[in-house]
């Protein structure tokens, strides 16, 4: 069966979806979908092939928008998606990950929700903002939003979440009982003596390695950082990179030891590309050393950043690699990032990059 | 509260915004229904749209910062009374970006 690629974009005035063959050459631009809403997080669900978008408008608030036929008709939700009476509203959705039967949603001010009935109903996950650290969760830039989720590939009572500016946070038991994972990863704008909290780190972007649930990445505002106990313990795999800053972490389809990221000039120094020069960064070795991507991509006058769900691959062999940019751009490679060209722009300002394969 | 059910309910006419309107299949611009405060009407939006209140109030519950209601021509909230036969206006404020 022929496959069908299908991009989906998260823009600052709506959803868009582009589509290409199995070959990834030609591209077709739909949208703007989402009755052009802010959408953080577009994403598709490979099982059903279903799309959801998470988002927020100004003047009609947060919900879920979803489309059983990839893209041709959408309809939102946000019943359940709330806080209770009297505490601050839910601004927007950030996140979405569909897991097994299951529909994540994360949201600002950070918190957590679980739809069992393909995203039209939702229920708040308590036990996250029930953590006696919530308190002191800080907003970083981009306010306190709950933007990554990382599910485990076969134990459904385990999850991964990370917050700006909080941290990485694990439950083992479905969402009771949340702990703290963020040792070693370093918190640059705490004095010294203090800048390695058990949480309060400003991470940016956590993925899981393929095949290998003990094996998360995560991009952080301080720092690029790898783990092979779940979160447990971080170390720096910063060393070769450009620069410390970024905000997308994009794993391979199947190797475990491949991350793309795409390092900014930091976080005081524009957040564009560094040098006004794009580049991807490919690890193969599980980020012991790295290698810049730059067929393609504009190598002079290029002031863009990338923002942290706006990187992703593709499921098929050779992966494909996608990124969209702060200034409308949206960039593929069909052959693992060794090339690239440029297969959408003037958009409005990118979101987020996620992939769907179907079968055409 | 915003549904105050110790009022008699009495014919409104509500007029929504497109912007709501495109939300929500077969919706339309002006809808008359029965109701004693906006909380009420607002009420009665949501039993006709599933949805419609949490798209017009926040969880606090209050009317959204970037929409406005009006009654005969006055800046509403959710407990402002309605007299039989008033016109409710929701509009969407200047916002965005």
């Amino acid at each position: 069966m022929a496959k069908q690629v299908l991009i989906l974009v998260g823009t600052k005035k709506g959803a868009f979806i582009v589509d290409g063959g199995a070959e990834r050459h030609s591209w077709r631009l739909r949208g703007p979908f989402c009755e052009t809403w802010p959408m953080n997080h577009v994403v598709g669900d490979p099982a059903s092939g279903t799309i959801y978008g998470g988002g927020g408008n100004a003047w009609f608030g947060a919900a879920v928008w979803k489309s059983s036929d990839l893209g041709a008709t959408w309809t939102h939700s946000s019943e359940g998606l709330a806080y209770a009476a009297g505490e601050e509203p839910i601004k927007a959705v950030w996140s979405v990950a569909p897991a097994g039967r299951s529909l994540y949603a994360g949201v600002e001010p950070a918190g957590l929700f679980r739809s069992d009935d393909g995203g039209r109903s939702w229920r708040h996950i308590a036990g996250l903002r029930n953590h006696p650290s919530r308190p002191k969760w800080t907003p970083g830039g981009g306010g306190l939003i709950l933007h990554s989720l990382v599910a485990h590939p076969s134990d459904a009572r385990q999850l991964w979440v990370a917050i700006s500016a909080a941290g990485v946070f694990h439950t083992a038991d479905g969402g009771e009982t949340w702990e703290p994972r963020n040792r070693g990863t370093r918190a640059d704008f705490l004095p010294a003596g203090e800048n390695y909290p058990e949480y309060g780190q400003c991470v940016h972007s956590l993925v899981m390695a393929p095949g290998k649930p003990d094996r998360l990445y995560q991009q952080n505002h301080c720092g690029m950082y790898r783990s092979e106990d779940g979160g447990r313990r971080w170390d720096s795999i910063e060393a070769g990179l450009p620069s410390t800053f970024g905000f997308p972490a994009a794993v391979h389809p199947r190797d475990p030891a491949t991350l793309y990221l795409l390092p900014l000039n930091g976080d005081t120094a524009g957040r564009y590309v560094p040098d006004a020069k794009a580049a991807v960064w490919r690890t193969r070795d599980g980020g012991e050393s790295w290698a810049a991507l730059r067929r393609g991509l504009p190598q002079e006058n290029a002031f863009f950043g990338v923002l942290r769900q706006a990187m992703a691959t593709d499921r098929l062999a050779p992966a494909g690699v996608y990124f969209g940019t702060s200034t409308g751009a949206l960039f593929a490679s069909a052959d693992e990032g060794d090339s690239w060209s440029c297969v959408a722009q003037h958009l409005p300002a990118i979101l987020s990059v996620e992939t769907l394969v179907v079968e055409a | 509260m915003p549904n105050d059910r110790s009022s008699p309910s009495a014919p409104v006419v509500v007029t929504l915004p497109l912007a709501l309107v495109r939300l929500f299949p077969g919706c339309v611009r002006r809808v008359e229904l029965s109701a004693a405060t906006v909380g009420a009407a607002i009420d009665a939006l949501d039993a006709r749209w599933p949805g419609m209140r949490d798209r017009v109030c926040e969880s606090t519950p209050r009317i959204r910062r970037h929409i406005n209601v009006f009654v005969a021509g006055k800046r509403a909230s959710l407990e402002t009374r309605l007299a039989p036969g008033a016109e409710v206006m929701i509009m969407t404020a200047i916002s965005g970006g």
